[in-house]
């Protein structure tokens, strides 16, 4: 990564990063496709039935969890965060995994790159790529979920 | 077949267009947001997934057209005509501009196109920036949000209008952070046959400036290509092409970390997420091929109209006014 060594060709660990990135994308976007059909072919039951969703979709997400926690979950708070993950049994909540996935898979691709970039002596990026993994984690862990 | 390649895309466009701006759509929206009561006028469940899907494969045509990320167009359009409630459009809308940015990133990451090294300091600004504007824009009443849209989308238009692009901008010399960063590269310039040097300048206002693009990103879940560029071009000094593609994978990043707020807080109804999902990507694919005999300068007017059009839409609706 010296200055020495550019070239038109990509780094080691920007080739690293898109061959990761590449990998996730594609497996997101196959299981997104396979969960959304498992969900509107009705092969999964869904928590919300389908022809009840479009009851549901104009109000604000506060209201809206509320609502369907009301009417189809029981539990004593709607599902944030990572909640979810207890009714991926339902086709609905299935859909929720290739998007996490989706979202997720550049948390994977930072951590990838962090030991080659200390290992070529690039600790500012090092430590960079590290705060980018730690800011996305705290993002994806659902601590900073607010609400209106 | 170069005409009727032409004609297809108009139609196409024309059609799209018409669903997009019809009265119908239009009533839906307002009836939804005078309605108190869930709407249920017995619409069979699969008929919004099916336009919804139409529509954003029309968008994904036009967006390539003209030159804009998908977020862009998603959310005004969508939240402007649509029954759909913002906090959904925007989680939405920033999944389409998520996955835009995820499936173009590898490759550009691999041409040397987008830099690594150029996207690691910005991402890491932008995207903190973008979990502050999610859990914000999340924070706010509704019609605040949809005010500011309006204003936004109108300002992007502005930007649109105005913004000049430099292929090649002239940097005497890399400033001392960009140095110290080694931020700088070499790409293939095909029409050229050469490669091109390129280094950065005012790296300090350059990320200075991404935090009020990641803050807006979030948001508003619209992504940022629109803003990107024109900081990294014109601002920073980095060749038209670096600045378009580095863009591009910036988005798979700040987007991510909003993405992840809007997720947790619920703002994501798979029933509207995977049509659009599927069709702006689809509508991208035809657009690449369509882009071959298009008019660009035609489509970015249009796409200028288009976003005029829905950011007033997103003002008078935010306004309480009913002004169409």
């Amino acid at each position: 990564m010296s200055a020495t060594n550019i070239s038109v060709t990509a780094t080691e660990e920007q080739l690293l990063y898109a061959k990761i990135l590449e990998k996730g994308m594609y497996f997101g976007l196959l299981l997104m496709f396979v969960t959304f059909a498992l969900y509107v072919l009705g092969i999964m039951p869904a928590i919300v039935p389908k022809d009840m969703v479009a009851e549901y979709w104009n109000l604000p997400v506060g209201e809206y969890l509320e609502t369907i926690n009301h009417n189809y979950i029981g539990w004593a708070h709607g599902p944030t965060g990572w909640s979810w993950m207890k009714l991926i049994g339902n086709g609905d909540f299935l859909n929720f995994v290739p998007i996490a996935i989706l979202s997720g898979v550049t948390i994977i691709c930072y951590a990838a790159i962090v030991p080659g970039l200390f290992q070529r002596g690039d600790k500012a990026y090092g430590i960079m790529a590290i705060a980018e993994v730690l800011i996305l984690a705290l993002a994806a862990s659902g601590l900073l979920a607010v609400g209106h | 077949m170069r005409n009727f390649a032409l004609r297809m895309g108009g139609a196409w466009l024309m059609s799209g267009l018409t669903m997009v701006l019809s009265p119908a759509m239009v009533y839906a929206s307002e009836a939804t947001a005078a309605s108190p009561v869930p709407m249920n006028d017995g619409t069979a469940w699969w008929v919004w997934p099916v336009v919804l899907f139409v529509v954003t494969f029309v968008m994904g045509i036009i967006a390539v057209l003209g030159g804009v990320g998908g977020g862009v167009l998603y959310v005004p359009i969508i939240s402007g005509f649509f029954p759909f409630h913002l906090d959904f459009v925007r989680g939405t809308g920033l999944l389409v501009a998520l996955s835009g940015a995820l499936a173009a990133g590898p490759g550009l990451l691999k041409a040397n196109l987008a830099s690594l090294r150029l996207a690691v300091p910005v991402a890491l600004i932008a995207s903190t920036m973008a979990i502050v504007g999610a859990m914000v824009g999340l924070a706010l009443p509704t019609n605040i949000v949809q005010i500011l849209l309006g204003a936004t989308i109108l300002g992007i238009v502005v930007i649109m209008f105005t913004a000049k692009k430099s292929d090649i901008p002239d940097v005497p010399q890399a400033d001392s952070l960009s140095s110290a960063l080694r931020i700088c590269g070499i790409y293939h310039e095909y029409s050229s046959k050469q490669d091109i040097n390129w280094k950065i300048h005012r790296t300090i206002p350059g990320l200075l400036t991404f935090i009020v693009i990641g803050f807006m990103a979030g948001m508003f879940g619209l992504g940022a290509g629109w803003a990107n560029v024109p900081v990294l071009n014109l601002m920073m000094g980095a060749p038209l092409k670096i600045s378009v593609a580095t863009s591009k994978f910036l988005l798979s990043i700040t987007d991510t970390s909003a993405a992840w707020i809007y997720l947790n807080k619920g703002c994501v109804i798979p029933m509207m997420v995977v049509p659009s999902l599927i069709g702006i990507m689809l509508g991208s694919f035809v657009g690449v091929r369509i882009l071959k005999v298009a008019k660009p300068t035609f489509i970015r007017w249009m796409v200028i109209v288009i976003l005029s059009f829905a950011g007033l839409k997103a003002l008078t609706k935010g306004l309480g006014v009913e002004l169409f």
